[in-house]
Protein backbone atom coordinates (compact mmCIF):
# COMPACT_ATOMS: atom_id res chain seq x y z
CA UNK A 1 0.00 0.00 0.00
CA UNK A 2 1.30 3.46 -0.89
CA UNK A 3 -0.07 6.43 0.98
CA UNK A 4 -0.66 9.51 -1.18
CA UNK A 5 -1.70 12.88 0.28
CA UNK A 6 -4.44 14.50 -1.77
CA UNK A 7 -2.41 17.74 -1.43
CA UNK A 8 -0.01 16.17 -3.95
CA UNK A 9 -2.89 15.59 -6.35
CA UNK A 10 -3.96 19.22 -5.98
CA UNK A 11 -0.46 20.44 -6.81
CA UNK A 12 -0.20 18.09 -9.78
CA UNK A 13 -3.53 19.25 -11.20
CA UNK A 14 -2.58 22.90 -10.71
CA UNK A 15 0.69 22.53 -12.62
CA UNK A 16 -0.97 20.40 -15.29
CA UNK A 17 -3.67 22.95 -16.10
CA UNK A 18 -1.04 25.68 -16.35
CA UNK A 19 1.04 23.61 -18.75
CA UNK A 20 -1.92 22.42 -20.80
CA UNK A 21 -3.29 25.91 -21.36
CA UNK A 22 -0.03 27.50 -22.46
CA UNK A 23 1.82 24.72 -24.31
CA UNK A 24 0.45 22.86 -27.27
CA UNK A 25 1.37 19.15 -27.13
CA UNK A 26 4.36 18.35 -29.40
CA UNK A 27 2.37 15.90 -31.53
CA UNK A 28 -0.24 18.60 -32.29
CA UNK A 29 2.41 21.22 -33.01
CA UNK A 30 4.25 18.87 -35.39
CA UNK A 31 1.01 18.00 -37.14
CA UNK A 32 0.12 21.69 -37.59
CA UNK A 33 3.55 22.36 -39.07
CA UNK A 34 3.15 19.47 -41.48
CA UNK A 35 -0.31 20.69 -42.45
CA UNK A 36 1.03 24.19 -43.11
CA UNK A 37 3.82 22.82 -45.29
CA UNK A 38 1.42 20.63 -47.30
CA UNK A 39 -1.52 23.02 -47.58
CA UNK A 40 -2.07 24.12 -51.19
CA UNK A 41 -4.61 26.91 -50.59
CA UNK A 42 -2.70 30.15 -49.84
CA UNK A 43 -5.25 31.62 -47.44
CA UNK A 44 -5.42 28.34 -45.53
CA UNK A 45 -1.64 28.29 -45.23
CA UNK A 46 -1.75 31.78 -43.82
CA UNK A 47 -4.26 30.73 -41.14
CA UNK A 48 -2.10 27.74 -40.17
CA UNK A 49 0.88 30.03 -39.98
CA UNK A 50 -0.95 32.35 -37.59
CA UNK A 51 -1.90 29.36 -35.43
CA UNK A 52 1.74 28.29 -35.22
CA UNK A 53 2.79 31.84 -34.35
CA UNK A 54 0.08 31.89 -31.69
CA UNK A 55 1.36 28.64 -30.17
CA UNK A 56 4.88 30.07 -30.12
CA UNK A 57 3.71 33.30 -28.47
CA UNK A 58 1.66 31.38 -25.89
CA UNK A 59 4.70 29.38 -24.87
CA UNK A 60 7.22 32.22 -24.77
CA UNK A 61 4.84 34.72 -23.13
CA UNK A 62 3.23 32.16 -20.84
CA UNK A 63 -0.22 33.14 -22.08
CA UNK A 64 -3.19 30.82 -22.66
CA UNK A 65 -3.28 29.49 -26.24
CA UNK A 66 -6.94 30.39 -26.50
CA UNK A 67 -9.15 32.67 -24.41
CA UNK A 68 -11.60 29.81 -24.02
CA UNK A 69 -9.60 27.94 -21.43
CA UNK A 70 -12.46 25.50 -21.34
CA UNK A 71 -14.25 23.16 -19.06
CA UNK A 72 -11.61 20.88 -17.57
CA UNK A 73 -12.12 17.14 -17.77
CA UNK A 74 -9.80 15.26 -15.46
CA UNK A 75 -9.15 11.58 -16.04
CA UNK A 76 -7.73 9.95 -12.95
CA UNK A 77 -6.20 6.51 -13.23
CA UNK A 78 -5.87 5.42 -9.65
CA UNK A 79 -3.53 2.57 -8.81
CA UNK A 80 -5.39 0.05 -6.66
CA UNK A 81 -2.46 -0.11 -4.26
CA UNK A 82 -2.79 3.59 -3.47
CA UNK A 83 -4.48 4.82 -0.32
CA UNK A 84 -5.47 8.49 -0.54
CA UNK A 85 -5.35 10.54 2.66
CA UNK A 86 -5.83 14.15 3.69
CA UNK A 87 -9.19 14.97 2.17
CA UNK A 88 -11.43 14.33 -0.77
CA UNK A 89 -9.93 13.55 -4.14
CA UNK A 90 -12.59 15.61 -5.90
CA UNK A 91 -11.97 18.62 -3.67
CA UNK A 92 -8.23 18.36 -4.30
CA UNK A 93 -8.80 18.30 -8.05
CA UNK A 94 -11.10 21.32 -7.95
CA UNK A 95 -8.73 23.24 -5.70
CA UNK A 96 -5.92 22.53 -8.13
CA UNK A 97 -8.00 23.85 -11.00
CA UNK A 98 -9.19 26.92 -9.07
CA UNK A 99 -5.67 27.88 -8.06
CA UNK A 100 -4.15 27.06 -11.43
CA UNK A 101 -6.73 29.11 -13.32
CA UNK A 102 -6.46 32.08 -10.96
CA UNK A 103 -2.66 32.10 -10.94
CA UNK A 104 -2.47 31.53 -14.68
CA UNK A 105 -4.89 34.39 -15.48
CA UNK A 106 -7.07 31.93 -17.36
CA UNK A 107 -10.69 32.69 -18.06
CA UNK A 108 -13.33 31.35 -15.69
CA UNK A 109 -15.88 29.78 -18.00
CA UNK A 110 -18.09 27.69 -15.70
CA UNK A 111 -21.58 28.68 -14.58
CA UNK A 112 -23.07 27.06 -11.49
CA UNK A 113 -26.55 26.23 -12.67
CA UNK A 114 -27.26 25.58 -16.37
CA UNK A 115 -30.37 27.77 -16.20
CA UNK A 116 -29.41 30.46 -13.67
CA UNK A 117 -25.97 30.78 -15.31
CA UNK A 118 -23.94 32.53 -12.59
CA UNK A 119 -20.18 32.20 -13.08
CA UNK A 120 -18.44 30.14 -10.38
CA UNK A 121 -15.45 32.48 -10.62
CA UNK A 122 -12.56 30.01 -10.72
CA UNK A 123 -13.50 27.62 -13.53
CA UNK A 124 -14.52 24.84 -11.14
CA UNK A 125 -15.89 22.26 -10.93
CA UNK A 126 -14.16 19.82 -13.23
CA UNK A 127 -15.77 16.80 -14.82
CA UNK A 128 -13.87 13.90 -13.25
CA UNK A 129 -13.61 10.36 -14.56
CA UNK A 130 -12.09 7.83 -12.20
CA UNK A 131 -10.59 4.56 -13.35
CA UNK A 132 -8.83 1.92 -11.25
CA UNK A 133 -5.58 0.55 -12.61
CA UNK A 134 -3.00 -1.93 -11.34
CA UNK A 135 -0.03 -0.64 -9.34
CA UNK A 136 0.68 2.18 -6.91
CA UNK A 137 0.70 5.23 -9.19
CA UNK A 138 -1.88 7.91 -9.85
CA UNK A 139 -1.91 9.06 -13.48
CA UNK A 140 -3.79 12.29 -14.02
CA UNK A 141 -4.72 13.65 -17.43
CA UNK A 142 -6.17 17.14 -17.59
CA UNK A 143 -8.12 18.03 -20.69
CA UNK A 144 -9.34 21.65 -20.90
CA UNK A 145 -11.69 21.92 -23.86
CA UNK A 146 -13.49 24.95 -25.24
CA UNK A 147 -17.18 25.09 -26.03
CA UNK A 148 -16.76 25.98 -29.71
CA UNK A 149 -15.70 22.43 -30.44
CA UNK A 150 -17.52 20.74 -27.55
CA UNK A 151 -20.90 22.07 -28.67
CA UNK A 152 -20.52 20.35 -32.04
CA UNK A 153 -20.21 16.78 -30.68
CA UNK A 154 -22.97 14.28 -31.55
CA UNK A 155 -24.11 10.80 -30.54
CA UNK A 156 -26.36 8.32 -32.32
CA UNK A 157 -27.69 4.86 -31.56
CA UNK A 158 -27.41 3.20 -34.96
CA UNK A 159 -28.88 -0.16 -35.92
CA UNK A 160 -26.43 -3.03 -36.30
CA UNK A 161 -27.52 -3.20 -39.96
CA UNK A 162 -26.13 0.33 -40.47
CA UNK A 163 -22.66 -1.09 -39.86
CA UNK A 164 -19.41 0.67 -40.64
CA UNK A 165 -20.95 2.60 -43.54
CA UNK A 166 -23.58 4.08 -41.22
CA UNK A 167 -20.98 5.01 -38.63
CA UNK A 168 -18.74 6.51 -41.28
CA UNK A 169 -21.55 8.66 -42.68
CA UNK A 170 -22.45 9.88 -39.18
CA UNK A 171 -18.87 10.91 -38.40
CA UNK A 172 -18.40 12.77 -41.69
CA UNK A 173 -21.83 14.47 -41.36
CA UNK A 174 -20.93 15.62 -37.87
CA UNK A 175 -17.85 17.37 -39.24
CA UNK A 176 -19.82 18.83 -42.14
CA UNK A 177 -22.51 20.24 -39.84
CA UNK A 178 -19.88 21.61 -37.43
CA UNK A 179 -18.32 23.45 -40.38
CA UNK A 180 -16.24 26.42 -39.13
CA UNK A 181 -17.56 26.41 -35.54
CA UNK A 182 -15.05 24.06 -33.87
CA UNK A 183 -12.06 26.04 -35.22
CA UNK A 184 -10.72 23.69 -37.87
CA UNK A 185 -8.26 22.10 -38.35
CA UNK A 186 -9.89 19.78 -35.87
CA UNK A 187 -9.13 16.44 -34.27
CA UNK A 188 -12.01 13.99 -34.48
CA UNK A 189 -12.53 11.58 -31.58
CA UNK A 190 -14.81 8.65 -32.34
CA UNK A 191 -16.24 6.19 -29.81
CA UNK A 192 -18.06 3.10 -31.03
CA UNK A 193 -19.75 0.39 -28.97
CA UNK A 194 -20.75 -0.12 -25.36
CA UNK A 195 -23.92 1.84 -24.59
CA UNK A 196 -24.89 5.50 -24.78
CA UNK A 197 -22.52 6.84 -22.11
CA UNK A 198 -19.71 4.43 -22.91
CA UNK A 199 -19.61 5.56 -26.54
CA UNK A 200 -19.34 9.21 -25.42
CA UNK A 201 -16.58 8.39 -22.98
CA UNK A 202 -14.71 6.43 -25.65
CA UNK A 203 -14.89 9.39 -28.04
CA UNK A 204 -13.39 11.61 -25.34
CA UNK A 205 -10.75 9.04 -24.48
CA UNK A 206 -9.82 8.82 -28.12
CA UNK A 207 -9.02 12.54 -27.99
CA UNK A 208 -6.48 11.94 -25.24
CA UNK A 209 -4.31 9.77 -27.50
CA UNK A 210 -1.36 11.62 -29.11
CA UNK A 211 -2.33 12.12 -32.74
CA UNK A 212 0.88 10.68 -34.14
CA UNK A 213 -0.12 7.29 -32.72
CA UNK A 214 -2.60 5.32 -34.82
CA UNK A 215 -4.74 2.76 -32.99
CA UNK A 216 -2.67 -0.36 -32.17
CA UNK A 217 -5.31 -2.58 -33.81
CA UNK A 218 -4.53 -2.38 -37.55
CA UNK A 219 -8.20 -2.67 -38.60
CA UNK A 220 -9.19 0.26 -36.41
CA UNK A 221 -6.17 2.26 -37.56
CA UNK A 222 -7.30 1.67 -41.16
CA UNK A 223 -10.77 3.01 -40.34
CA UNK A 224 -9.21 6.07 -38.72
CA UNK A 225 -7.18 6.71 -41.86
CA UNK A 226 -10.23 6.26 -44.06
CA UNK A 227 -12.28 8.72 -41.99
CA UNK A 228 -9.48 11.27 -42.09
CA UNK A 229 -9.40 11.04 -45.87
CA UNK A 230 -13.20 11.41 -46.15
CA UNK A 231 -13.19 14.40 -43.82
CA UNK A 232 -10.39 16.23 -45.57
CA UNK A 233 -12.21 15.73 -48.88
CA UNK A 234 -14.97 17.98 -47.49
CA UNK A 235 -12.70 20.96 -48.16
CA UNK A 236 -13.93 22.93 -45.13
CA UNK A 237 -10.33 23.94 -44.43
CA UNK A 238 -8.75 25.99 -41.65
CA UNK A 239 -11.37 28.30 -40.08
CA UNK A 240 -13.92 26.94 -42.55
CA UNK A 241 -12.71 29.11 -45.41
CA UNK A 242 -11.64 26.29 -47.70
CA UNK A 243 -8.46 24.23 -47.88
CA UNK A 244 -6.94 20.77 -47.71
CA UNK A 245 -6.68 20.69 -43.93
CA UNK A 246 -10.04 20.18 -42.23
CA UNK A 247 -8.83 17.61 -39.70
CA UNK A 248 -5.35 16.83 -38.42
CA UNK A 249 -6.31 13.36 -37.22
CA UNK A 250 -9.11 10.94 -36.44
CA UNK A 251 -8.70 8.79 -33.35
CA UNK A 252 -11.16 6.01 -32.59
CA UNK A 253 -11.79 3.71 -29.65
CA UNK A 254 -14.15 0.73 -29.64
CA UNK A 255 -15.77 -1.51 -26.99
CA UNK A 256 -17.98 -4.60 -27.08
CA UNK A 257 -21.66 -3.77 -27.47
CA UNK A 258 -25.13 -5.35 -27.23
CA UNK A 259 -26.36 -7.62 -30.04
CA UNK A 260 -29.02 -5.00 -30.87
CA UNK A 261 -26.89 -1.86 -30.55
CA UNK A 262 -24.38 0.19 -32.50
CA UNK A 263 -23.73 3.35 -30.47
CA UNK A 264 -21.52 5.94 -32.16
CA UNK A 265 -20.27 9.14 -30.53
CA UNK A 266 -18.18 11.87 -32.10
CA UNK A 267 -16.33 14.48 -30.08
CA UNK A 268 -14.58 17.23 -32.00
CA UNK A 269 -11.52 18.96 -30.66
CA UNK A 270 -10.16 22.19 -32.05
CA UNK A 271 -6.57 22.79 -33.16
CA UNK A 272 -6.01 24.18 -29.67
CA UNK A 273 -5.94 20.56 -28.50
CA UNK A 274 -4.76 21.01 -24.95
CA UNK A 275 -3.90 18.17 -22.62
CA UNK A 276 -1.29 17.36 -20.01
CA UNK A 277 -0.46 14.15 -18.17
CA UNK A 278 1.15 13.95 -14.73
CA UNK A 279 2.02 10.93 -12.66
CA UNK A 280 1.92 11.12 -8.90
CA UNK B 1 -3.86 44.69 -50.09
CA UNK B 2 -5.97 44.69 -46.97
CA UNK B 3 -8.83 47.18 -46.61
CA UNK B 4 -8.72 49.38 -43.54
CA UNK B 5 -11.92 49.65 -41.50
CA UNK B 6 -12.48 52.19 -38.79
CA UNK B 7 -15.75 52.87 -36.95
CA UNK B 8 -18.07 54.72 -37.32
CA UNK B 9 -18.71 52.89 -40.57
CA UNK B 10 -20.99 53.90 -43.38
CA UNK B 11 -22.54 52.03 -46.27
CA UNK B 12 -20.07 53.41 -48.83
CA UNK B 13 -17.01 51.98 -47.10
CA UNK B 14 -18.72 48.61 -46.65
CA UNK B 15 -19.85 48.50 -50.28
CA UNK B 16 -16.20 48.00 -51.29
CA UNK B 17 -15.86 44.81 -49.29
CA UNK B 18 -16.32 41.38 -50.82
CA UNK B 19 -16.39 37.98 -49.14
CA UNK B 20 -12.81 36.72 -48.87
CA UNK B 21 -11.20 40.18 -48.71
CA UNK B 22 -8.61 40.90 -46.07
CA UNK B 23 -9.39 43.67 -43.63
CA UNK B 24 -7.43 45.43 -40.90
CA UNK B 25 -9.70 46.86 -38.25
CA UNK B 26 -8.49 50.04 -36.53
CA UNK B 27 -9.85 52.07 -33.65
CA UNK B 28 -12.87 51.53 -31.45
CA UNK B 29 -14.68 48.20 -31.23
CA UNK B 30 -17.21 47.01 -28.62
CA UNK B 31 -16.74 43.52 -27.18
CA UNK B 32 -19.81 41.53 -26.21
CA UNK B 33 -20.84 37.88 -26.09
CA UNK B 34 -23.93 35.90 -25.03
CA UNK B 35 -24.79 37.43 -21.66
CA UNK B 36 -24.07 41.04 -22.68
CA UNK B 37 -26.21 40.57 -25.80
CA UNK B 38 -29.04 39.24 -23.70
CA UNK B 39 -28.86 42.32 -21.48
CA UNK B 40 -28.70 44.73 -24.43
CA UNK B 41 -31.77 43.14 -26.01
CA UNK B 42 -33.59 43.24 -22.67
CA UNK B 43 -32.75 46.98 -22.46
CA UNK B 44 -34.14 47.59 -25.94
CA UNK B 45 -37.30 45.66 -25.16
CA UNK B 46 -37.77 47.73 -22.02
CA UNK B 47 -37.41 50.88 -24.10
CA UNK B 48 -34.08 51.78 -22.49
CA UNK B 49 -31.00 53.04 -24.36
CA UNK B 50 -28.03 50.76 -25.08
CA UNK B 51 -24.87 51.37 -23.02
CA UNK B 52 -23.23 52.88 -26.13
CA UNK B 53 -24.33 54.55 -29.34
CA UNK B 54 -24.42 51.60 -31.73
CA UNK B 55 -24.86 53.59 -34.96
CA UNK B 56 -22.05 52.66 -37.37
CA UNK B 57 -20.24 50.57 -34.76
CA UNK B 58 -18.44 47.22 -34.72
CA UNK B 59 -19.09 44.44 -32.18
CA UNK B 60 -16.43 41.81 -31.48
CA UNK B 61 -17.70 38.51 -30.06
CA UNK B 62 -15.10 37.80 -27.40
CA UNK B 63 -14.76 36.91 -23.74
CA UNK B 64 -11.09 37.59 -23.02
CA UNK B 65 -8.89 36.03 -20.37
CA UNK B 66 -8.00 38.31 -17.43
CA UNK B 67 -4.99 40.57 -18.02
CA UNK B 68 -1.80 39.24 -16.44
CA UNK B 69 0.44 41.81 -14.70
CA UNK B 70 2.02 44.18 -17.19
CA UNK B 71 -0.56 43.61 -19.92
CA UNK B 72 -3.85 45.26 -20.71
CA UNK B 73 -5.68 42.09 -21.73
CA UNK B 74 -5.26 38.32 -21.72
CA UNK B 75 -5.83 36.07 -24.73
CA UNK B 76 -8.69 37.44 -26.78
CA UNK B 77 -9.72 35.49 -29.86
CA UNK B 78 -13.23 35.33 -31.35
CA UNK B 79 -16.01 33.10 -30.06
CA UNK B 80 -18.62 31.22 -32.13
CA UNK B 81 -20.88 33.86 -33.69
CA UNK B 82 -23.95 31.68 -34.27
CA UNK B 83 -24.81 31.86 -30.57
CA UNK B 84 -25.44 35.58 -31.07
CA UNK B 85 -27.67 35.04 -34.14
CA UNK B 86 -30.93 35.44 -32.20
CA UNK B 87 -29.88 38.86 -30.90
CA UNK B 88 -28.18 40.28 -33.98
CA UNK B 89 -31.06 41.43 -36.25
CA UNK B 90 -32.36 43.81 -33.55
CA UNK B 91 -28.89 45.39 -33.24
CA UNK B 92 -28.48 45.66 -37.01
CA UNK B 93 -31.80 47.45 -37.12
CA UNK B 94 -30.37 50.01 -34.67
CA UNK B 95 -27.36 50.73 -36.84
CA UNK B 96 -24.73 48.09 -35.99
CA UNK B 97 -22.56 47.87 -39.10
CA UNK B 98 -20.06 45.07 -38.51
CA UNK B 99 -19.57 42.00 -36.35
CA UNK B 100 -16.34 40.11 -35.76
CA UNK B 101 -16.44 36.45 -34.74
CA UNK B 102 -15.90 32.96 -36.05
CA UNK B 103 -18.14 30.55 -37.97
CA UNK B 104 -21.19 30.97 -40.19
CA UNK B 105 -24.34 33.03 -39.43
CA UNK B 106 -28.03 32.16 -39.72
CA UNK B 107 -30.18 33.01 -42.72
CA UNK B 108 -32.04 35.59 -40.60
CA UNK B 109 -28.79 37.39 -39.80
CA UNK B 110 -27.71 37.33 -43.45
CA UNK B 111 -31.04 38.82 -44.51
CA UNK B 112 -30.83 41.53 -41.84
CA UNK B 113 -27.24 42.30 -42.92
CA UNK B 114 -28.40 42.77 -46.52
CA UNK B 115 -31.33 44.89 -45.45
CA UNK B 116 -29.32 47.20 -43.20
CA UNK B 117 -26.03 47.12 -45.11
CA UNK B 118 -23.67 45.41 -42.67
CA UNK B 119 -20.71 43.02 -42.92
CA UNK B 120 -19.57 40.04 -40.91
CA UNK B 121 -15.85 39.60 -40.39
CA UNK B 122 -14.04 36.46 -39.26
CA UNK B 123 -10.94 36.56 -37.08
CA UNK B 124 -8.76 33.48 -36.61
CA UNK B 125 -10.40 31.35 -33.91
CA UNK B 126 -7.96 30.06 -31.34
CA UNK B 127 -5.31 32.68 -32.07
CA UNK B 128 -5.94 34.31 -28.68
CA UNK B 129 -2.42 35.54 -27.92
CA UNK B 130 -1.71 36.66 -31.48
CA UNK B 131 -4.89 38.74 -31.56
CA UNK B 132 -4.42 40.17 -28.04
CA UNK B 133 -1.27 41.83 -29.39
CA UNK B 134 -3.48 43.89 -31.72
CA UNK B 135 -5.61 45.30 -28.90
CA UNK B 136 -4.14 48.50 -27.46
CA UNK B 137 -6.76 49.62 -24.92
CA UNK B 138 -9.63 48.02 -22.98
CA UNK B 139 -12.29 49.55 -20.77
CA UNK B 140 -15.36 47.98 -19.14
CA UNK B 141 -18.36 50.12 -20.05
CA UNK B 142 -21.29 48.03 -18.78
CA UNK B 143 -22.34 44.85 -16.98
CA UNK B 144 -19.14 44.36 -14.91
CA UNK B 145 -21.06 41.75 -12.90
CA UNK B 146 -20.82 39.42 -15.90
CA UNK B 147 -17.07 38.96 -15.36
CA UNK B 148 -15.53 37.65 -18.61
CA UNK B 149 -18.83 38.44 -20.36
CA UNK B 150 -18.91 42.17 -19.49
CA UNK B 151 -19.40 44.76 -22.22
CA UNK B 152 -16.01 46.24 -23.14
CA UNK B 153 -14.77 49.06 -25.29
CA UNK B 154 -11.52 48.21 -27.06
CA UNK B 155 -9.04 49.96 -29.30
CA UNK B 156 -7.65 47.89 -32.18
CA UNK B 157 -4.47 48.34 -34.10
CA UNK B 158 -4.13 46.34 -37.33
CA UNK B 159 -6.56 43.68 -36.15
CA UNK B 160 -6.63 41.14 -39.02
CA UNK B 161 -9.94 39.77 -40.30
CA UNK B 162 -11.42 38.25 -43.41
CA UNK B 163 -14.75 39.42 -44.82
CA UNK B 164 -16.75 36.25 -44.19
CA UNK B 165 -20.14 37.55 -45.32
CA UNK B 166 -20.46 40.77 -47.27
CA UNK B 167 -23.34 43.26 -47.67
CA UNK B 168 -24.66 41.30 -50.63
CA UNK B 169 -24.87 38.09 -48.61
CA UNK B 170 -21.89 36.46 -50.35
CA UNK B 171 -20.10 34.09 -47.97
CA UNK B 172 -16.77 32.30 -47.65
CA UNK B 173 -18.41 29.33 -45.93
CA UNK B 174 -19.78 26.26 -47.63
CA UNK B 175 -23.37 25.30 -46.85
CA UNK B 176 -23.34 22.81 -43.98
CA UNK B 177 -26.67 21.16 -44.95
CA UNK B 178 -28.36 21.69 -41.62
S1 LIG C 1 -12.96 25.96 -30.53
FE1 LIG C 1 -10.96 25.77 -29.50
S2 LIG C 1 -9.59 27.17 -30.54
FE2 LIG C 1 -11.68 27.72 -31.11
S3 LIG C 1 -12.23 29.33 -29.67
FE3 LIG C 1 -12.98 27.40 -28.81
S4 LIG C 1 -11.31 26.64 -27.51
FE4 LIG C 1 -10.47 28.25 -28.79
Amino acid sequence: MRIVETELIKKAVKEAVKTANTRLPVDVLTSLEKARDNETVPHARQVLDILLQNAHQAQTENMPLCQDTGLVTVHVQLGQEVALTGGSLYEAINQGIGEGYTEGYFRASMVKDPFERVNTGDNTPAVVHLEMIAGDKVIITVFPKGAGSENMGRTIMLKPADGWEGARRFVVDTVRIANANPCPPIIVGVGVGGNLEKACLLAKKALLRPIDQPHPDRRIAAREAQLLQDINKLGIGPQGMGGDTTALAVTMEVYPTHIASLPVAVSLNCHSARRAVVTV
Amino acid sequence: MAHVLRAPLNGNALQQLHAGDEVLVQGTVYAARDAAHQKMIAALEAGQPLPFDIEGQIIYYVGPCPAPPGRIIGSAGPTTSSRMDVYTPALLQRGLKAMIGKGDRSQEVKEAMKKHGAVYLAAVGGAGVYLAHRITAVETIAYPELGPEALLKMEFQDFPCIVAIDMRGQSVYQASDE
